[in-house]
């Protein structure tokens, strides 16, 4: 199992979307958030995903699909 | 020598952790930096230990995360502090300074400062391999740092960089990775490889270490001006946290006494095509967007900055401001510093001086203000950001007439 950790950004017109709770579902992840600042306009998480690597990578890209951005915890690294 | 390291502690929660190779917090997942012990550092910490230092960032090895003597990069810091008297003419500013790491050694930008203070803290930790994830003067300071320590050394580089800079790591001869792909990708596999691999990432598992090295920027400051604060700083922007940093530095001198009053205002610039901090303070918001980066300013080109949140917080608890300037702009401020100091930035310094020139214009910074701006790298680094803005040279016959026809002046008897 591996536990991995994301920085997840929403766009304004999914803030309320549970969209956390659909990846949850439709893919073998455990997420947990751990700090988080939803708001009106803009709303970001910081959440570890448990589960095997792949299906991981799978709910990243569904995050991608669903619109979200999702960075590394750190943010950008490159500088 | 004093135990000046007490742990590392979450920004966001105040978990304490042991001095190592950590960067996030496990329990909220906050940043995690270096908390001091300011009492013992006091005791030892004086004006006269400084001056009797090395002319280095290691005069202020007190505080800074290390815990003994044997260093990586003896050069780095000590910058001058140039009074720049004609763009203050200029700009109306009676007490401009430049803080001018064009020159700062071993490869002519601030990033000298936090490598060597990452390295020597990674080399205390026992690693062997360094790395970094970068775009340009990051990448050139860790790779001639690891060909000065002896250590094995990978640089990831972006596939579609510069030649120049290519150029610039692969002379030392570290392992520079080309990744195929976009910026994005460079990001997440640097970041995947830094939480597999033992390897000190001086920019990411050493995060903590690595930024505080952007202090001796305020303290040398401090002591060239004689032992004060000035009234504003202007600092350019990439991920927020020198910003951050100068304010810590100048804090923590006030904190042991080295400084009687910080009234310093802390000002940030940014590129507008890569102004996710700026563009928050502007709107009076606490937090950034993030943003697909489109700028010449390239090291200052981090769409999602890691310290964004907390430069917003240091320019508001300073009454400090926030401005950006355009691609324009900062091609002429290149101009302006180098015809008026004779100093040529990178484009990271166009931002600076950009920036200064519209608080000034603004009235955030006044008169008689005791103003630095920083400049945090070389012009040489950035040459194509200017080549067609400098005009051409004169072009004569070698012929005596021909040059005093084409500047119309007589010939001397």
């Amino acid at each position: 199992m591996a536990r991995l950790r994301f920085h997840i950004r929403y766009p304004e017109e999914k803030i309320p979307e549970p969209i956390l709770y659909e990846i949850g579902q439709e893919y073998q992840v455990v997420p947990s958030i751990r700090r988080a600042d939803v708001r009106e306009t803009t709303g970001w998480m910081d959440v570890e995903f448990t589960g095997e690597a792949d299906e991981i990578d799978k709910a990243i890209q569904g995050l991608r699909t669903k619109g979200c951005i999702v960075d590394p915890i750190e943010l950008n690294v490159v500088e | 020598m004093t135990k000046k390291m007490q742990s590392l502690v979450c920004r966001e929660c105040g978990k304490e952790y042991p001095t190592q190779d950590i960067h996030v917090c496990e329990l909220c997942f906050g940043p995690l930096e270096v908390k001091y012990d300011y009492t013992a550092i006091k005791q030892v910490m004086t004006k006269e230990k400084i001056l009797s230092g090395p002319p280095s960032l290691w005069r202020y090895a007190d505080l800074l995360p290390v815990e003994g003597t044997n260093y990586v990069g003896l050069h780095a810091g000590y910058t001058p502090l140039v009074h720049a008297k004609n763009l203050g003419h200029f700009l109306g500013l009676d007490h401009l300074y430049i803080k001018n790491d064009c020159v700062n050694h071993p490869t002519l930008s601030f990033k000298d400062r936090v490598v060597a203070v990452a390295m020597t803290r990674a080399r205390e930790l026992g690693f062997e391999t360094v790395a970094c994830a970068s775009t340009g003067n990051l990448a050139n300071s860790v790779s001639a740092h690891a060909a000065s320590a002896g250590m094995a050394c990978y640089v990831f580089i972006p596939g579609d960089l510069e030649a120049a800079k290519v150029l610039g790591n692969l002379i030392y001869k570290p392992n520079v990775v080309e990744i195929e792909g976009n910026y994005d990708d460079v990001n997440r596999l640097c970041s995947e490889i830094a939480g597999e691999r033992r390897w000190a990432f001086v920019n990411i598992n050493i995060r903590p270490y690595y930024a505080e090295g952007s202090k001796t920027l305020a303290f040398e400051t401090v002591e060239q001006l004689g032992w004060r604060a000035p009234d504003q700083v202007v600092v350019p922007m990439a991920s927020g946290s020198l910003l951050t940093k100068i304010w810590k530095g100048l804090k923590e001198f006030e904190k042991i006494g080295l400084v009687d009053s910080v009234p310093t205002k802390v000002n940030g610039a940014q590129a507008e095509g890569c102004s996710p901090i700026a563009t928050a303070h502007l709107n009076g918001r606490d937090f950034f967007k993030p943003v697909k980066p489109k700028t010449i300013a390239k090291s200052l080109a981090i769409g999602n900055p890691a310290d964004g949140y907390y430069a917003l917080k240091a320019t508001a608890e300073t009454q400090g401001a926030m401005d950006m300037v355009t691609d324009e702009e900062i091609v002429e401020s290149i101009k302006l510093l180098a015809q008026t100091e004779g100093i040529f930035a990178e484009t990271a310094g166009g931002v600076t001086i950009g920036v200064l020139q519209k608080l000034v214009k603004k009235g955030h910074i006044k008169r008689n203000d005791v103003t630095v701006a920083y400049i945090t790298g070389n012009g040489l680094k950035t040459q194509e950001a200017v080549v067609d803005a400098v005009g051409r040279p004169f072009r004569i016959q070698p012929h005596l007439s021909h040059f005093t026809k084409t500047f119309g002046i007589e010939e001397q008897a």
